[in-house]
């Protein structure tokens, strides 16, 4: 392994340019042109699939899930609740509980969740599915399963007066299979069926 | 019932993409790698840096080259950080701290792309395009030229070379990542992966809250974090984020991502030593244990009702994306954790205690099955010298693979080859628990979970950092000194160790005459040859890592 001192240095110096022309490639035009083509044919993918509300302003992204609670952190019922987030839907700042499958802190926050779900939409533990009182990776989960959406339909018509059958609706409209019929889970995107839902019954938005 | 189908429609698409690529890129890439003619961009590079392309180098100073490299790449890195308040689009973030500027540095050089930190609150765009993406090509990139490198010393007589290191670097980067890497960054645009140079957004939500929504180049550096099996997220949640992984179809296309070179690369080596079947029977030791890692994995996801908060959920839903669900997840995570990659789309540290065990696994396998870009051919390949070897012991024959010999000098690199990462493993999880300073700091600060659950966290990071793989049971706090410390230490050794005795071994087999084939020779091609390997790869892994699983997730999933 004996190596003079001057070829080492060329060694370095080598590196060091190739790494000074790989970063203007690799770190700067190549996500410039990417981005330039995405801006071009996908723009509002590329932008974050924002949602605008009847102002017209973005009220959010169909991707990223929002809070639909009251200040106590009670549901508000004239919504669709998303699932819980570890980081309160802190779009800036994607995160999951991370704890364990036998952390009995875990065992209590989902026993907590599953009364709150109960007394809230008056049904039986047996009835809720396991994706209304688990976390998600990102905490950002836009989705629930079609069970829970399900469950919460009669309490959304009742809280905002309006008749079951056209709440069903706009469940069914914003409801989404499996991709090609067999990729990941259904589900339903609460996020654009909240915001279908404050379009068409503007006065029970509450406050 | 319907689980089975789903799983058997889903895996039979992957299985169909992958073999459709097989051959075609395997050859492309072989054909990349022997080629004597440089493209005109290629030429204007070497003179730019001052190599010519001509000149073969022993496997000395290919390694030279590659540590150079690697160094400066570290250093790079983390100057970018330390500067970062003074770079453009840096969205108000601060400088990173040493320590875990440090840790970052050597994580993304080494391809492992471990993150103690969460990006979204503190690294800024240039330092995500600049640092951490250019690292993404050219670490996955060294993968590949010390695995070419590698499969060149069973192609070459009496050779003193085993060929350029800034050319097969070269090469790899501008005529295999760099054109992948862009037409999958844009098919996950049109998915909804992110692609601008915004700044946060702040929204009024429906309810009439308040939302920051961030922007970034982040399709960009998703494309190349999976191909070239890094898997550092440009978000905390990684590929869990709805703007890294929008959808089911996306998941799918980043699995391909992650698995489409390292399941052809032994196309690429067939191809290179003249003779497709030595492909496949490689192909088919990879293809075995990766399938069989998922299936348990995915069973043990679904059926995980002995742990108490699963069976409290009704489901293993703590961590998961309902878009994805189960099986999606556990196609990924698999993917993820043996590949070398490291990006996942669900909390590992919220898996049933089983499933997450099988994380461990697929990287506890030496992240062979198929492994990372160029690191699993190179990985297995130093596994098959030994079942050689193994053989020739167990039958009396003389021990030859692919013509050459293996010998006392071969088996003694191979044998440094495989013992180096269970050490760092072994020696970096002990320490943590046997010396009192450092269990203070352990127990106290990083980690989170209770129980055997906490001791998993902990063999899970140093498993991760010295196999390169980058995922983690997160719920660990690791941006600690001691943690910050040792993970980079066992990341940068974990890296560069091993490259070093696959070129030792590279040089050492380039040296020899090719033996001719004999009755006596084992024949490598047949399934004999192929269970024989997969039998090594359990053996040296099960045998070392065994008791350190039980006391972890195997003692917490049959205690529960």
């Amino acid at each position: 392994m004996a190596t003079s001192p001057r070829a080492t240095v060329r060694q370095y110096w080598v590196a060091i340019r190739a790494m000074i022309v790989l970063t203007v490639a690799l770190g700067i035009l190549y996500p410039l042109v990417i981005t330039g083509i995405g801006q071009l044919a996908f723009r509002g993918q590329a932008n974050g699939s924002t949602i605008t509300g009847a102002s017209g302003r973005d009220v959010g992204s169909s991707l990223i899930a929002q809070s639909f609670s009251g200040k106590d952190g009670a549901p508000l019922t004239q919504w669709f609740q998303p699932r819980p987030s570890a980081v309160d839907f802190d779009a800036n700042g994607s995160g999951g509980s991370n704890l364990g499958p036998n952390n009995p802190d875990l065992v209590k926050a989902i026993d907590a969740r599953k009364k709150v779900i109960e007394q809230t939409y008056g049904v039986t533990a047996a009835q809720i599915p396991a994706d209304a009182v688990t976390a998600s990776f990102s905490g950002l989960d836009p989705d629930v399963s079609i069970a829970y959406a399900d469950l919460q339909v009669a309490k959304v018509a009742q809280t905002r007066g309006l008749p079951v059958a056209q709440v069903q609706k706009l469940v069914a409209e914003n409801t989404h299979g499996r991709d090609l019929g067999y990729l990941g889970d259904a589900y339903v995107n609460v996020v654009t069926l909240n915001a279908a839902l404050a379009k068409m019954d503007p006065s029970g938005n509450g406050e | 019932m319907t689980n089975l189908w789903l799983f058997l429609a889903q895996f039979g698409t992957l299985a169909g993409i992958l073999a459709l690529a097989y051959r075609p890129l395997g050859d492309y890439m072989a054909i990349t790698f022997t080629t004597k003619r440089d493209l005109a961009p290629e030429r204007g590079f070497y003179r730019l840096i001052g190599v010519r392309p001509g000149a073969e180098q022993s496997w000395q100073q290919y390694l030279r080259a590659v540590l150079a490299f690697s160094v400066v790449g570290v250093l790079f890195v983390y100057a970018l950080q330390r500067f970062q308040q003074w770079l453009p689009y840096s969205l108000g973030l601060p400088n990173v701290h040493p320590g875990l500027a440090f840790n970052t540095a050597i994580s993304f050089m080494a391809n492992t792309n471990w993150q103690s930190y969460s990006p979204e609150q503190t690294v800024g765009y240039t330092v995500q395009m600049a640092g951490l993406a250019v690292q993404n090509f050219v670490s996955a990139a060294v993968g590949i030229a010390v695995a070419v490198a590698l499969v060149r010393g069973f192609t070459l007589r009496r050779s003193g070379t085993i060929g350029n290191f800034w050319v097969d670097l070269t090469r790899a980067v501008l005529r295999i990542l760099l054109p992948i890497a862009a037409i999958g960054a844009i098919i996950l645009i049109a998915g909804g992966v992110i692609q601008n140079f915004n700044p946060v957004e702040t929204v009024h939500t429906i309810a009439g809250g308040v939302q920051h929504l961030p922007g970034g180049p982040a399709a960009s550096q998703e494309a190349i974090k999976l191909l070239g099996t890094n898997g550092g997220g440009f978000f905390n949640a990684n590929s869990a984020h709805p703007f890294e992984n929008p959808t089911a179809w996306t998941n799918l296309v980043e699995v391909v991502l992650m698995l489409v070179i390292p399941f052809s690369l032994p196309r690429t080596f067939g191809r290179m030593v003249g003779d497709d079947r030595q492909g496949y029977a490689i192909l088919a030791a990879m293809g075995v244990l990766f399938t069989a890692c998922l299936v348990a994995g995915t069973i043990f996801e679904l059926h995980g009702g002995g742990d108490s908060a699963i069976a409290a959920a009704g489901g293993a839903m703590e961590g998961k994306e309902q878009r994805l669900g189960i099986l999606g997840t556990m196609l990924f995570d698999t993917t993820g954790t043996s590949t070398s990659t490291g990006a996942v789309t669900s909390a590992h540290d919220s898996m049933t205690s089983f499933g997450g065990m099988m994380m461990l696994v697929n990287m506890m396998l030496g992240e062979v099955s198929p492994g990372g870009v160029g690191t699993g051919l190179y990985g297995i390949l130093v596994m098959a010298v030994v079942a050689v070897f193994l053989a020739g012991l167990m039958v009396g024959r003389t021990p030859e693979y692919l013509g050459k010999k293996i010998g006392g000098r071969e088996m003694k690199f191979a044998s440094l080859y495989f013992l180096t990462t269970p050490t760092l493993v072994l020696v970096g999880t002990g320490l943590s628990f046997a010396v009192p300073a450092l269990r203070g700091s352990i127990v106290h600060t990083s980690i989170l979970n209770p129980g055997q659950h906490g001791f998993s966290e902990v063999l899970y990071a140093f498993t991760s950092a010295a196999n390169n793989n980058g995922s983690a049971f997160a719920g660990l706090t690791a941006d600690t000194p001691w943690l910050n410390a040792s993970l980079g230490a066992a990341m940068f050794l974990g890296r560069l160790l091993p490259i070093a005795f696959a070129l030792a071994l590279a040089g050492s087999l380039a040296a020899q005459d090719r033996a001719p084939v004999t009755a006596a020779t084992l024949p490598t091609h047949r399934p004999q040859f192929v269970g024989l390997l997969i039998g090594t790869i359990l053996l040296v892994s099960a045998l070392t890592y065994f008791p350190v699983l039980a006391l972890g997730p195997i003692a917490e999933g049959l205690h529960s």
